[in-house]
């Protein structure tokens, strides 16, 4: 009698025995170099573990070369400034303008790749500033957990954290001139407190690790405790977190411009391109779906990558990984 | 062996934990050590024995400064210490190991830079090329292989991470180190190996080790002297021999005859007649009296009623019982 | 000890089970053999990383699903081969048959539900308990929780398991794993994580159940004491391999093995004398596993024999089975 369990069982053990017969024998790690390059094989190995973080990875990969590469890349670059071309005005999508253009008679994807650019810069900056500023001030908090300096942080924090992030946003964009780097202003305030916690979250469960108590016992400098025993842990969940932040921030900046308080005209963001798009729906919906789906399309990318470096990271059970 | 001279002097040593407030309002506290006087020589090894929540590591943490005592002093070559007050050359005479040694080392170091950081702070080795060098040999004195110093601390077995640790606490050059259960979470053959280069180095170095564990056979080969701790205080001390020959306290006796051995000769070391009955108590709620009487086979009126004071039975041996205040060494039948 | 029959209730035969790792299949067990009579207590002794957990685990068929397969050997209970069961029969025998006890008591309780919440789970779905009235199954917990020695088991039934200490917690385990009547009990380190005196309590407790119920035992320990005391016969593995078998007396008066003999000198004796030198090197990588002999590379008396041949057990005598070409004494 083979039951099911009996089958598939079975099946794996086919599996192994080939695999087995196939693997060398001898593994050999003798220095720094070779380990470092096992170490990345693992991280890769992990990282590749699922198949939707490579699809991630790549979409990553695409986007940001065609924003590096937008001049040379775009059919028509000069569309992405101000240009009007009325005789080819909303045209649908055909051989000569592969996603249509719109009522200026522009290219939608030379727009499209062009608004890459400014949706990568936005992350960015964005990241750049609130990503030091969160980790040093959880750092210092999490250090001087239970003492004033800890409550003064993460009550400010937890401030911020209160105030709904796209209406303190567009309060700050509305309050000064609506362009893009006051929009980035806006993103970057609403965003180290989220690094800061998880900062903090790490760093006052680590104060109590061994390893930081010996050095602390040893006499080494706060310096070095806070920047080279507690630091190093925090770094895995911050790239992870970063990397799936990158997304949340470009579809920000689009909900931004979306509304008039980004990027502004002729300046192509995909923000604005929808909203522009959208008094022509459905008609003339290449406007608007063509754009909305390239910000689906990096956010899930980021998404996915995030996802991969988190598994990347994660120290989880070396025996089924 | 050991010397007459006191490195480490325990004077009616208090650590006190606040536990919120009682029924009543008042404050309550866990009394993790409660009066602890113990004299530690140079070059001696000194095993502190005890069960979960019996203070042993308290002891060790509030030695090496990482509380500050409630009650009591703590001398260190005579001169007091506290969690604040501790000069650079103290921190380098004294080092601890730790029991958990995948807590001790820093994932994201390398072996190189976890043993270098005590050279760096106690500036031994003026150049990063002759730290490196002092490296090699404090690797050579844990008898593991130099290329380890490049190997990260999660790619090396348990017992290696240990041996990695002890090199990190000689790496000042101490002359006072507190083991804190340095081989409870390891294998017997790892631990008789760690133990037998531990004592070498003791042996070569003219150590003075505080050794905490729970293993009262381990003590009995490594230790000079024994003392027994028993909900924050010493219930037994004595050389070791005499210890294992003669316990007298009741609570030794127990945790004598709760071990299992592999032989007879040592099963007839056995006290057979006190069985292991009860657990022990919250040290939040401390039973008035000796604190052992719940469990104590031979529990008499006096027992419940008053705390016994320690008394010098012989050179160097001394019990907190009130069975030996009577003058029977020896306990009767139990009741 | 009187009651070991003859009857056979548990039989591993040459039992090979790999990991699948990132390089490949890791050979964890390398042809394990392991009998359990009817009544008996077996002991499974070894160094941390040797397969204990994992045989047992096979047992029950609680390795993780998909991380593993099984290359050779069969497991027998009863004459019935776990491993080629259905799930169905495969879950009878977890839930009436086997009962298992881990090393760490709070994890095999759930923090939500009270003692009695989930012992009254237990005898619910037992055999002996089914069709019962609440008030009898009740009257079944409050007798298995005073069976372990708990005094007030009224009180102990209304408790979460967060105001029990870690003895109590392991007496609990233990009283949930013989409440209902199970032929097998395996008990996986049950007192390690125990203070000595309350791992004393808890071993004595355990061993007087086991033999009040004429239940088999299957104890893993890395202590040989602890084994001494507990068990009729003692099991030694070594990197996937039962190196050595034999009734447990006979182990520790004639030790044949080199690595039980490695073993039984590295445990520190209540009676002084010092401490040996350990055994020299560590457990091999699983992944590339010596050829021959998994211990010729830590032996002192490996010949190239051991190198090339792996050693299979073999009785010398007296019920005494040990795998190794050049036995210290026969």
């Amino acid at each position: 009698m083979t039951t099911m369990r009996a089958r598939k069982q079975a099946r794996e053990l086919q599996r192994a025995l080939s695999y087995e017969a196939k693997r060398p024998t001898v593994r050999v790690v003798s220095n720094p170099k070779e380990m470092r390059r096992e170490n990345a094989k693992k991280a890769w190995h992990r990282f590749s573990r699922n198949k939707l973080s490579v699809v991630g990875l790549a979409i990553v990969i695409l986007v940001i070369l065609a924003a590096v590469f937008a001049q040379y890349i775009a059919p028509y670059p000069e569309h992405a400034g101000a240009y009007t071309d009325f005789a080819n005005s909303t045209k649908a999508p055909c051989a000569q303008f592969l996603l249509g253009t719109d009522n200026m008679g522009r290219d939608i994807l030379s727009r499209i790749i062009f608004s890459f650019q400014g949706a990568l810069k936005m992350a960015i900056l964005v990241l750049v500033i609130a990503v030091p500023v969160g980790t040093c001030l959880g750092l210092l908090a999490g250090y001087m957990n239970g003492t004033w300096v800890d409550t003064l942080i993460m009550r400010i924090a937890d401030i911020f954290l209160s105030v709904p992030a796209l209406l303190l946003a567009l309060a700050v964009a509305s309050i000064l001139e609506p362009n893009l780097t006051n929009s980035m202003l806006a993103i970057t305030i609403m965003w180290w407190p989220w690094y800061t916690r998880l900062v903090y979250g790490v760093a006052t469960s680590c104060k109590n690790e061994y390893y930081v108590v010996s050095a602390q016992l040893t006499g080494a400098s706060k310096g070095h405790i806070i920047f080279k025993e507690i630091l190093p842990n925090c770094l895995s969940p911050i790239l992870t977190k970063m990397s799936l932040d990158v997304g949340w921030v470009i579809l920000m900046g689009a909900t931004l411009s979306y509304v008039g308080l980004g990027e502004q005209p002729p300046i192509p963001s995909l923000g604005q391109m929808v909203s522009d798009g959208a008094r022509y729906m459905p008609d003339q919906w290449w406007m608007t779906i063509f754009p909305c789906l390239a910000i689906i399309i990096i956010i899930m990318g980021f998404n996915f990558m995030g996802d991969g470096i988190g598994d990347m990271l994660s120290k989880g059970d070396s025996k089924y990984e | 062996m050991p010397q007459d001279d006191v490195i480490l002097q325990l004077n009616h040593l208090k650590q006190y934990f606040p536990a919120g407030k009682g029924k009543d309002g008042q404050k309550l506290f866990v009394k993790a050590v409660d009066d602890v006087s113990l004299d530690v020589h140079r070059g001696e090894v000194i095993g502190l024995v005890g069960e979960s929540g019996s203070g042993k590591s308290t002891i060790a943490y509030s030695i090496i400064g990482m509380y500050e005592p409630t009650d009591g002093e703590i001398l260190f070559e005579g001169q007091k210490i506290g969690r604040k007050h501790r000069s650079m050359q103290m921190k380098k005479d004294m080092q601890i190991v730790f029991q958990d040694p995948g807590s001790s080392l820093n994932p994201h170091q390398s072996i190189a830079e976890i043993l270098e950081l005590p050279l760096k702070v106690h500036k031994i080795g003026k150049t990063h090329a002759e730290r490196m060098e002092r490296v090699k040999e404090l690797l050579t004195m844990v008898e593991l292989p130099e290329h380890y110093m490049y190997k990260s601390p999660a790619s090396i077995g348990g017992g290696e991470k240990q041996m990695v640790a002890i090199a990190r606490a000689l790496a000042t050059d101490p002359k006072f180190i507190i083991l804190d259960e340095p081989t409870s979470a390891l294998d017997v053959s790892i631990q008789a190996k760690i133990i037998n280069m531990l004592l070498k180095l003791q042996r070569e170095k003219n150590l003075t080790y505080l050794f905490i564990t729970h293993d009262l056979s381990l003590m009995r080969n490594i230790a000079h002297r024994v003392a027994i701790l028993y909900l924050g205080k010493i219930a037994e001390i004595a050389p070791a021999d005499t210890f294992f020959q003669r316990p007298e306290h009741p609570y030794t006796q127990m945790l004598i005859s709760s071990i299992p051995v592999v032989s007879e000769e040592e099963e007839a070391l056995k006290p057979a007649k006190v069985e292991s009955t009860g657990e022990i108590p919250s040290p939040v709620n401390i039973p008035p009296g000796c604190s052992f009487h719940l469990r104590c086979p031979y529990v008499m009126d006096q027992c419940k009623a008053e705390d016994p004071a320690m008394i010098p039975l012989e050179p160097g041996h001394q019990v907190r019982c009130h069975l030996c205040q009577a003058g029977r060494t020896t306990p009767a039948e139990p009741n | 000890m009187s009651n070991i029959s003859k009857d056979v209730i548990l039989q591993i035969k040459n039992l090979k089970l790999w990991f699948k790792v990132y390089q490949g299949y890791s050979k964890v067990l390398d042809g394990v053999n392991l009998t359990v009579h009817q009544g008996e207590k077996v002991g499974i002794v070894g160094e941390a990383g040797c397969g204990k957990t994992t045989t047992v685990k096979s047992i029950l068929g609680i390795v993780p699903e998909g991380q593993y397969v099984i290359p050779e050997g069969e497991i027998l209970y009863k004459g019935k081969d776990v491993l080629k069961m259905s799930d169905r029969d495969l879950g009878q025998v977890r839930s009436k048959e086997i009962s298992m006890i881990y090393q760490e008591p709070s994890a095999a309780l759930n923090p939500v539900f009270t003692i009695g919440q989930q012992m009254m789970e237990v005898v619910k779905n037992s055999a002996q308990g089914k069709g019962k009235s609440k008030a009898e199954q009740k009257q079944m917990v409050l007798d298995a929780i005073r069976d372990v020695f708990i005094p007030d088991p009224e009180r102990i039934f209304t408790y979460y398991p967060i105001q029990l200490s870690g003895g109590m917690k392991q007496r609990i385990c233990i009283a949930m794993a013989i409440m209902t009547q199970r032929d097998l009990m395996i008990a996986d380190e049950p007192g390690t994580a125990l203070d000595v005196t309350i791992q004393d309590q808890v071993h004595k407790t355990l061993n007087r159940l086991v033999e009040e119920r004429n239940m088999s035992l299957i104890m893993i320990t890395h202590s040989l004491g602890v084994a001494r005391e507990i068990t009729d016969s003692i099991n030694v593995m070594y990197a996937g391999t039962v190196v050595e078998s034999a009734p447990t007396e006979e182990v520790f008066r004639h030790t044949l093995h080199p690595y039980t003999v490695g073993l039984m000198e590295a445990v520190p004796r209540l009676s002084g004398g010092g401490i040996q030198a350990g055994i020299y090197g560590s457990i091999p990588d699983y992944l590339y596993p010596p050829k021959g002999c998994r211990f010729a590379p830590r032996c002192p008396h490996a010949t190239e024999a051991c190198r090339e041949e792996k050693p299979l057990l073999k009785d010398v005598g007296g019920g005494h089975l040990v795998a190794c070409f050049h036995p210290k004494e026969v």
